[in-house]
């Protein structure tokens, strides 16, 4: 029975032993790999931000690959689950030999990866929110997302020319709510403003009314800032208004897409948030050089895969886009395109005009951020009125 | 233990040097990474297989006590404790040479505690947490202990979440490595870490501790202790009438149980130089628990093969976004066809030979 | 604390309270005829409101909602028949097992269809920023919807187990298995329609719920964890007991707000309940009796 079943395992190990081996590079094929949470509790994230990169990638092959190389684009999904992450970045790196590895789509799985991908001196393109990932420099890692210190600095500009000075700060418990509110925290003594409350709530809430009670009490609180990501930024916003407080709502840049307007509904209307240009894309002057490739990306996206183009889905296009830039100029080597990258001047991107350096690895500067603001459903600038 | 056990330990441990030797011929050593990661759930889920197989007790919060050891020594060993420098516990943990000063990344001076101390401790702290948890916990019955259970998984699970110490949904990265032994003679020094060029030690670790707990495990279930269980598993009352402390015996394997899942949980943060609260959702929890039932709840055996091989798969990415799916056929399917587990499905196999010799006698 | 704060925190809580409860109500449904917790209930509440959500783009709210409760005791009645009913004296663990196995799929499924994106019905009355005001409390008026299906739902069954002879069969089942065949009861349509039953009682509760907690696929694993908890906590098997026992969580959670951070509310709500737990080891409204009748 033992030998019997011992043989069993052993000819199955090497049947995948043996198919892996075969599986060998073919020429002219440049390995890219992607490790994206589509699934799990990230997914509003990685879903994007994987059918965008597969959308550019599909494309770029179409019209013939870069420099006659076709790309070959390996997704793993990882489910927003660290583990899984570390997993797929080994198997990417030693396995599948990958140039180079777009995502992870949050903070906490990009940080356990960074030192796997500096080990292997691979680039990587993280889609996480959080700067610690691009500070202190790794040389390999890059991120593409707007630091959030970038968007905390754009809600107390606003706030201080409104005169705002004590305000209550929400976040969830994501990665990206925890950066968000770390950020509030440490800059808004600089710009004299007070946080009187800070609160963290879970993912998925479904009710906040008891948290905006609490901060409703409080008769100081003159705005409220909210730093998550769905459903909980639609919930807080129709809490707020349904409690009869006329409270100024400040939200993150994660509410950039218009599917969290539509699940607020009235509730939504003068939400003040900054976020990239791509959502007010048609707005824009004509000499703005991120205008043609924001209104090119939506309109794709949104007639492949019929639903709003997201700020998120916008994270992907740009790892992917600065990465492909990169192989275009240096080939497939990953110390030249590590190099590319870094000398990457004034490339246009969803997120803004990225100009990185050995010493920014995000390369966006606060201007990538506008403020918006919800009116009658869909987003506009916001011009502080 | 008996001598087929014995057997089969010495077969796991031939197939174990086999496939890291197939490896290495092979230039394929990259799969020694999942099956490391492998071989450590394979550990809390053994642990969880006596739990609930030989014990009768239900347990959804084992990735409780996976994150208890895991998040501890990474913290443990990670965080500063400069500024605590004057207190009395850490002069304490001084005086034991459980500290060691190095640098962070930045040259700032970094005092945490040494990987060995952390390890001690944070396992430490989930045995007596399963011990104070399993006095009351395991009076419950039924459903109301797999609530108790779940509680306890969601509470730990929320405190993490909310404890910057803990790095919230960050969780801990840049886990120092863990020297297990120092150089000894001619060899190297035997790391925990998730370094590509420590990747074959690691294996052996991995496994190492795999089938020693293994070993434990078959002793435990044919020792005067493993009969208390069984007993205690088919009637709870007879076993009392016969003498048998059942609570003492379910408090001991409960705690048992748990120091593997910690155990586990300090390898796995120091291999993967990290932790993340995915390791301590109630859906982890959840998913020890099935993986033990798809191998078959009194079969050790099946446990572990089932519990290691789809570890593996999943960690390799094989089904894609279809992980989740592919998981609950497998679950649902052992479970209306195979109910005492998947090892069981050699039945099908040994009656027919079986029924083949009848035939041919005369 | 002002009165006015008070009351705002007591209706929240009771808001709360009131969806876990119609959640608990559907895993005691099952309970009681089979023995067994169907940890896929959260899917049932996913279900209906993801259901009535897509039906809602091409036929008004009340027939939207009606047949997507329809739709769902289908499917209810599909799990139980495919996965369930041809099994052979199963054991508890094992059915248990299975349902968690339904539930992965159930999620995969919806996630495949529907996509992770969140969706939501319109508010049955007013807007998103519509509220009563009650002095200075403030209400979504969608909270009265959910407060009113669940007292609904409650007194509607305990109608169904006592007047109809339906409802007096299965009641039947769940005292006495053996005694009831011997009635000539079929216990397995029985059990059918228990997944039927409460299939339709978690519809119900994502519909009314959808405007306040939105839908997403994966939304009932926490909903569901939350509905055990309560179902438990009452004691299994009693409807009422849940009720009382998912407005006590609602109130704990609602009240702790105001003197521990909120990251800890859920931790504290639990360790409250374990407690109550290991004193009253069968639920505040258990017996042990009861209790001891469906241990596996």
């Amino acid at each position: 029975m033992r030998l019997h079943k011992g043989k069993k395992i052993g000819a199955l190990l090497l049947a995948c032993l043996l198919g892996a081996g075969l599986a060998t590079a073919q020429a002219g094929v440049i390995k890219v790999g992607a490790i994206f949470a589509v699934t799990g509790g990230a997914s509003f994230l990685g879903g994007p931000e994987a059918r965008t990169a597969e959308m550019v990638v599909e494309k770029v092959n179409a019209a013939g690959g870069i420099n006659g190389d076709t790309i070959e684009l390996i997704v793993k999904d990882s489910a927003g689950s660290s583990e899984k992450a570390i997993s797929f970045a080994k198997q990417l790196i030693e396995e599948e030999q990958v140039l180079a590895i777009i995502g992870p789509s949050t903070s906490g799985e990009s940080m356990k990866i960074k030192q796997i991908a500096e080990q292997g001196k691979t680039v990587l393109l993280s889609c996480g929110a959080a700067e610690v990932i691009v500070d202190p420099v790794g040389p390999y890692v890059f991120k593409t997302p707007q630091k959030d210190s970038f968007a905390a600095r754009k809600i107390f500009q606003d706030m201080k020319r409104r005169g705002i000075s004590r305000i209550a700060v929400v976040a969830g418990n994501t990665g990206f709510g925890k950066a968000g509110k770390g950020q509030l925290l440490k800059i808004a003594p600089q710009f004299g403003i007070e946080v009187v409350a800070a609160e963290t709530y879970d993912k998925k809430s479904t009710d906040l009314s008891a948290l905006v009670a609490k901060l409703k009490a409080d008769s100081g609180i003159e705005a409220v800032v909210n730093w998550s990501i769905v459903p909980a930024q639609a919930i807080i916003a129709k809490n707020i208004r349904q409690a009869g407080w006329q409270v100024p709502l400040y939200q993150s840049h994660g509410f950039g897409n218009i599917k969290y307007v539509e699940a607020a509904g009235a509730a939504a209307e003068g939400i003040i948030f900054p976020a990239g240009r791509l959502l007010v894309a048609d707005s824009l002057p004509d000499s703005d050089p991120q205008k043609e490739l924001l209104l090119e990306y939506r309109d794709a996206y949104q007639a492949k895969f019929k639903e709003a183009a997201s700020t998120f889905g916008g994270h992907g296009y740009d790892a992917i886009t600065i990465l492909l830039r990169a192989i275009e100029l240096a080939g497939n080597d990953r110390d030249k395109v590590r190099d590319a990258i870094e000398q990457l001047k004034g490339f246009p991107g969803t997120g803004g005009v990225f100009t990185f350096s050995a010493e920014d690895h995000n390369g966006l500067d606060i201007d990538s951020f506008v403020m918006l603001t919800v009116k009658d459903g869909t987003f506009v600038l916001y011009n502080g009125q | 233990m008996n001598s087929i056990n014995r057997y089969k330990i010495l077969g796991l441990a031939g197939l174990v040097i086999a496939v890291q030797l197939l490896t290495q011929f092979t230039g394929t050593a990259f799969y020694l990474t999942q099956l490391t990661m492998s071989a450590y759930y394979g550990l809390v889920i053994i642990g969880l297989g006596v739990l609930m197989g030989y014990a009768g007790q239900l347990s959804i919060g084992h990735a409780g006590f996976f994150a208890i050891g895991g998040y501890l020594s990474a913290a443990l060993t990670t965080h500063n404790l400069l500024s605590y420098k004057d207190s009395l516990c850490i002069r304490l943990l001084e005086r034991a040479d459980m500290l060691v000063l190095s640098e962070d990344i930045y040259g700032d001076a970094l005092l945490t505690v040494v990987p060995w101390g952390a390890c001690l401790m944070a396992v430490g702290t989930a045995a007596l947490i399963a011990l104070l948890l399993a006095v009351p916990v395991l009076k419950l019955k039924g459903h109301y202990l797999a609530m108790a259970t779940l509680g306890f998984g969601t509470i730990i699970y929320r405190i993490l979440l909310a404890t910057p110490y803990f790095g919230e949904a960050d969780g801990i990265s840049d886990v120092p490595p863990f020297q297990l032994l120092p150089a000894l003679g001619g060899l190297p020094p035997v790391v925990v870490s998730g370094s590509f060029d420590n990747r074959v030690v690691n294996y052996y670790v991995a496994w190492g501790i795999l089938i020693v707990g293994m070993l434990l495990l078959l002793n435990l279930i044919n020792s005067r202790v493993g009969r208390a269980l069984r007993s205690l598993h088919s009637s709870e009352e007879a076993a009392e009438a016969v003498g048998i402390n059942t609570s003492r015996c379910k408090v001991q394997v409960f705690v048992l149980s748990a120091v593997y899942a910690a155990l586990a949980g300090v390898f796995l943060a120091h291999y993967n130089a990290g932790i993340g609260p995915s390791e301590a959702g109630v859906m982890k929890s959840v998913r020890y628990v099935a993986l033990v039932a798809v191998g078959g709840m009194t079969n050790l055996w099946g446990t572990l093969l089932m519990g290691v091989s789809l570890t593996f798969l999943s960690l390799r990415g094989v089904f894609g976004s279809l992980d989740d799916a592919v998981f609950g056929v497998i679950l649902i399917g052992v479970m209306l066809f195979a109910p005492e587990g998947i090892l069981s499905l050699r039945r099908f196999l040994v009656p027919a030979k079986d029924a083949a010799l009848k035939r041919d006698e005369p | 604390m002002t009165p006015d704060l008070f009351f705002q925190y007591l209706f929240a809580g009771v808001t709360y309270g009131a969806i876990y409860a119609i959640v608990a109500i559907g895993f005691n449904i099952i309970y009681n005829t089979t023995g067994i917790i169907n940890f896929a209930q959260g899917e049932f509440v996913m279900l209906g409101g993801m259901i009535a959500i897509s039906l809602h783009q091409v036929m008004p709210l009340p027939l939207a909602i009606t047949l997507a409760v329809a739709l769902t005791m289908v499917i209810g009645a599909a799990i139980e028949i495919i996965f369930i009913r041809w099994l052979q004296s199963p054991s508890v663990l094992r059915l248990i097992i299975i349902t968690i196995g339904v539930s992965i799929l159930l999620r995969e499924a919806a996630l495949h269809i529907w996509g992770e994106s969140i969706r939501s019905l319109p508010y049955f009355y007013g807007n998103e920023i519509s509220s009563i005001s009650l002095g200075s409390v403030h209400l979504s008026p969608q909270v009265l919807w959910v407060i009113a299906a669940c007292g609904i739902m409650v007194a509607g069954l305990s109608l169904f187990f006592k007047y109809t002879p339906t409802g007096r069969e299965m009641r039947a089942c769940s005292a006495n298995r053996t005694a009831a065949i011997l009635c000539g009861i079929s216990t397995r349509n029985m059990v059918t329609l228990s997944f039927m039953l409460s299939a339709g009682i978690g519809a119900v509760a994502g519909c009314v719920m959808s405007p306040i907690t939105y839908t997403q696929y994966d939304s009932g694993t926490g909903l569901a964890i939350k509905g055990f908890t309560v179902a438990i906590l009452g004691g299994l098997g009693n409807s009422m007991a849940a009720v009382a026992a998912g407005i006590l969580l609602g109130i704990i959670e609602a009240f702790s707000v105001s003197v521990v951070p909120l990251a800890f509310q859920d931790a504290i709500a639990i360790t409250i309940l374990l407690a109550i737990l290991f004193v009253k080891p069968h639920g505040l409204f258990g017996s042990s009796v009861a209790a001891r009748l469906k241990d596996f």
